[in-house]
Parts: structure tokens; C-alpha cells; sequence
């Protein structure tokens, strides 16, 4: 149950602290995520400049970058995925302990970018693991990874910790692991994991857009 | 510098039976090539590298073409016995006349090579080197014994055009995964159909996308019904 407002703010005038545990939860996981140390091509050195003194993530709880995927809590995919580098990505993904979040950093990353058309990049990390916010830009600005990374905050701010909107590893249904491509003969097997990524629905346009039914 | 024409020369002076062939280029910048036997191509590298008037010591770029097999068409003058009424009188007679030819080129896989002197300063000079053929004899000498630059190339030229350099110290792929199969560098690799969002679809793709649509229905409708 939340709290009034105003009441609370006439109670901390008193000094008495009123709040609920959802609250309480949420601002412990939104105001820690630690980032993976981890980039793969030139929009990881837009994300350096993100934590250097100029822009400065650690004003956000993004205090340090982790070199072990067991103590992050954020994976940002900082440029272009190759097909070579994926599985690794995915295996990443699957070490890092819950809650765990994603942000797909740049046009490479949300899409394939510039290399969509290639043999060799994966068109979209977003294909073998979910995503909570996609930053469009070739490289994005670092004010740009800033406001993804408050875009996270608000999003795990706005969950509710029972119901069908609760955050997955309070989920005991919720996948846990996501299965690894395969390197194959002349393509990723599978080329996409239907569960995270569904197929494209009919526009009626010739064009195809990736998600659930639209009016 | 020497041209290509006085390197040609000295190459066939030093090393008999060099079989070295000018490539021309036609455009303004004339950057004629040597088009390289490869059973000789080892000693003409190794004589370019420490003649001491080329001193070709420095090998900058190693690339790789592909040219597919193709059909040329040309026009000969043939005889031929045609039988004829000449004067009322049957008689056969030898005619020529102009016929067009076609008969099927063979491809290749090509590997080209710049050296530079970085004692002499001069270069590039351009070395070429061709494959039997694009399917089987694909075979070409390494020239990273020569010039140690050449090995990431000529492993990248292997792993993007499948030529297979003989006396490479470590021929592995080196941007594709060890299982992957084909060359994408090839002008008939046939890209992997993964991809179905294209903002401005037409033709070809057009057709592509609408495949997907059809292929993106069905998966919605069965997952629909697992859900349920
Ligand atoms: S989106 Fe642009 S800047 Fe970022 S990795 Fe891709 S090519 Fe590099």
C-alpha cells in the first residue's frame, strides 16, 4: 500500500521515516547497478566516456564496472555483436546472477546497424536475450547512455514486486537460462530464440514489425 | 624505379622460366601488374626481396578476387561446303561466313600482392598470382615464409575466399568461426536468410519480407495456441 504523499512528507518533517517494502526494494536495486566490464566495438568507448569525470555514471549507483559477470547486475551491449563473438555474449548473460538487466547500446546492437547486411553481425542482440531499454545512435552520446541507464531506474522503480508485472527472478516461472546459439555450417542455430524475439506479424505494408499485433 | 616491363626482365634474367605476364591497367593511374606462375612464384618473391637495386622488403597488402566462370562470346570466320545452284548447275562450293561463338571461361580465385621498398623507398609493385580453378585446384604458394606480414592476410583471403596457401605456417580462418563452411567473400556465397525487418522493401527483398510475413503468422498462431 502506498503512501500518501503528503503525509510522508509531513512525517519527515518529524522525523518519522514511513515507507513500504516495495519501495524500499526497488530503491536498493535501482540505486546499485554495477555494470559488466565488458565492450565489443567503437560504442564502448562512448560508454567509457560515460564513466569518466565528464559525464560521470557513478552519480546514478553505477559505481563500478565489474570485471566478473557474477558480481554485475547490468550488461550493456556496447556495439556490434558479430556472430563469432554472440554465443559468448549469451553464455555472459547466463552467468550473471538476478536481477539482472540489459541495455543494447547503439544501432549495432538494437538492429545490426551499418552491418545489417553482413555475413558476419548478428542483427540484433535482442534475438537470444531480452532487453529493457534499446538506445538507437551510431554511437549514441553519452547523455544518451545516461538517460537509458535513468529509463532502467524507472523501470524497475514502476515494478511491483507480486503480480503479473513483477521483475523475473521474483518469477519462479520466468527462464532463468537462455539456451546458447550454436555455431553452425553457415549460420547461427538457431538464427533467433522465438521465446525473447517473436517472428514478425503482418503490417499489410510489405513491411514486417518485429512484436505483437498492432492496430 | 624500375618499370614493370625492366622488373620483368630482371626477374626473367634471374630466375629461367620465370613465365612472368603483364597485367595492364587501362585506367590513368597505370598500375601494371606481374602476373606470377605459381610453381616459380617462391623464387621470384624471394629474388624481388633481395635483389639490391628492387629490395622489395616490405609487404603492405595481400587481397584476394574472385572471377566467376563466364561466357564470351566471340565472332569467327568459318569455311564452309554449302551446296549451291550456280547457273542452273548443282555444285558445292566453299563459303565463309561469320558465326558467333560461345564457350565458357573458366573462373578463378586471384591473390594480389603490393610490395614497397622501405630501403630503396619505392613501390608499390603489384604481384599477382591465379588459381586453376574456383572449386578443386585452388592451391596457391604462401609467401609468408618471404614476407611475414602476408600471414593474417593470407589468412583472411583463405577464410574469405577459400585459396589454399601451401607452406602457410598456421592456415586457420581467421574471422569466421573453425565449423563455418562457406567463403562470403565469394561472388556466389548465398547469404543465410536471417533477417526480416526492411524499412524500404522492394523486389527481391520485397519478396524476402513476404515469405517471413507468412513464416511470422504461423509461428504467432501456434505460440497462441501453446499459450492458451
Ligand atoms: S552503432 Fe556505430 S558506433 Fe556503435 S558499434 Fe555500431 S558502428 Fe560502432
Amino acid at each position: 500500500m502506498a503512501v500518501d504523499k503528503e503525509l510522508k512528507i509531513e512525517l519527515g518533517k518529524q522525523g518519522v521515516f514511513v515507507t513500504t517494502i516495495e519501495e524500499l526494494y526497488n530503491w536498493g536495486r535501482r540505486s546499485s547497478i554495477w555494470p559488466m566490464q565488458f565492450g565489443l566495438a567503437c560504442c564502448a568507448i562512448e560508454m567509457i566516456a560515460t564513466t569518466m569525470a565528464r559525464y560521470d555514471l557513478a552519480r546514478f549507483g553505477a559505481e563500478v564496472f565489474r570485471p566478473s559477470p557474477r558480481q554485475a547486475d547490468l550488461m550493456i551491449i556496447s556495439g556490434t555483436v558479430t556472430k563469432k563473438m554472440a554465443p559468448q555474449v549469451v553464455r555472459l548473460y547466463n552467468q550473471m546472477a538476478e536481477p539482472r538487466y540489459v541495455i543494447a547500446m547503439g544501432a549495432c546492437a538494437i538492429s545490426g546497424g551499418p552491418f545489417k547486411q553482413g555475413y558476419n553481425v548478428l542483427k540484433g542482440i535482442d534475438r537470444y536475450i531480452p532487453v529493457d531499454v534499446h538506445i538507437p545512435g551510431c554511437p549514441p552520446r553519452p547523455e544518451a547512455l545516461l538517460q537509458a541507464f535513468m529509463t532502467l531506474q524507472k523501470k524497475i522503480d514502476g515494478q511491483s514486486l507480486t503480480g503479473e508485472n513483477r521483475p523475473r527472478h521474483l518469477n519462479a516461472d520466468a527462464p532463468g537460462e537462455f539456451p546458447v546459439p550454436v555455431q553452425g555450417e553457415h549460420d547461427l542455430e538457431p538464427p533467433a530464440n522465438h521465446l525473447v524475439w517473436p517472428l514478425p506479424v503482418k503490417q499489410g505494408t510489405g513491411n514486417c514489425v518485429q512484436g505483437s499485433e498492432k492496430q | 624505379m624500375k618499370t614493370v616491363e625492366q622488373i620483368k626482365a630482371a626477374i626473367e634474367a634471374a630466375v629461367p622460366g620465370a613465365g612472368v605476364t603483364i597485367v595492364t591497367n587501362p585506367s590513368p593511374s597505370a598500375q601494371h601488374s606481374l602476373l606470377l606462375n605459381p610453381s616459380q612464384a617462391i623464387a621470384v618473391a624471394n629474388f624481388l626481396r633481395e635483389d639490391e637495386e628492387l629490395a622489395l622488403d616490405f609487404l603492405s597488402n595481400v587481397t584476394g578476387v574472385d572471377y566467376l566462370d563466364k561466357e564470351v562470346a566471340e565472332k569467327v570466320k568459318v569455311t564452309k561446303q554449302v551446296a549451291k545452284t550456280v547457273d542452273g548447275v548443282e555444285q558445292t562450293i566453299e563459303e565463309t561466313v561469320e558465326e558467333t561463338r560461345k564457350h565458357l571461361e573458366p573462373g578463378h580465385l586471384e591473390a594480389v600482392y603490393h610490395l614497397f621498398s622501405m630501403r630503396k623507398k619505392h613501390g608499390p609493385v603489384v604481384l599477382r598470382m591465379r588459381t586453376v580453378n574456383r572449386t578443386d585446384k585452388v592451391e596457391l604458394p604462401s609467401f609468408t615464409p618471404i614476407w611475414r606480414s602476408a600471414e593474417f592476410q593470407e589468412r583472411e583471403i583463405f577464410d574469405l575466399y577459400g585459396i589454399v596457401f601451401a607452406g602457410h605456417p598456421d592456415l586457420r580462418r581467421l574471422l569466421m568461426w573453425p565449423e563455418f563452411k562457406d567463403h562470403p567473400m565469394r561472388k556466389d556465397y548465398v547469404e543465410p536468410d536471417d533477417f526480416e525487418y526492411e524499412p524500404t522493401a522492394h523486389d527481391s527483398v520485397m519478396a524476402r519480407a513476404k515469405s517471413h510475413e507468412a513464416a511470422g503468422e504461423q509461428a504467432s498462431l501456434s505460440s497462441a495456441e501453446a499459450a492458451r
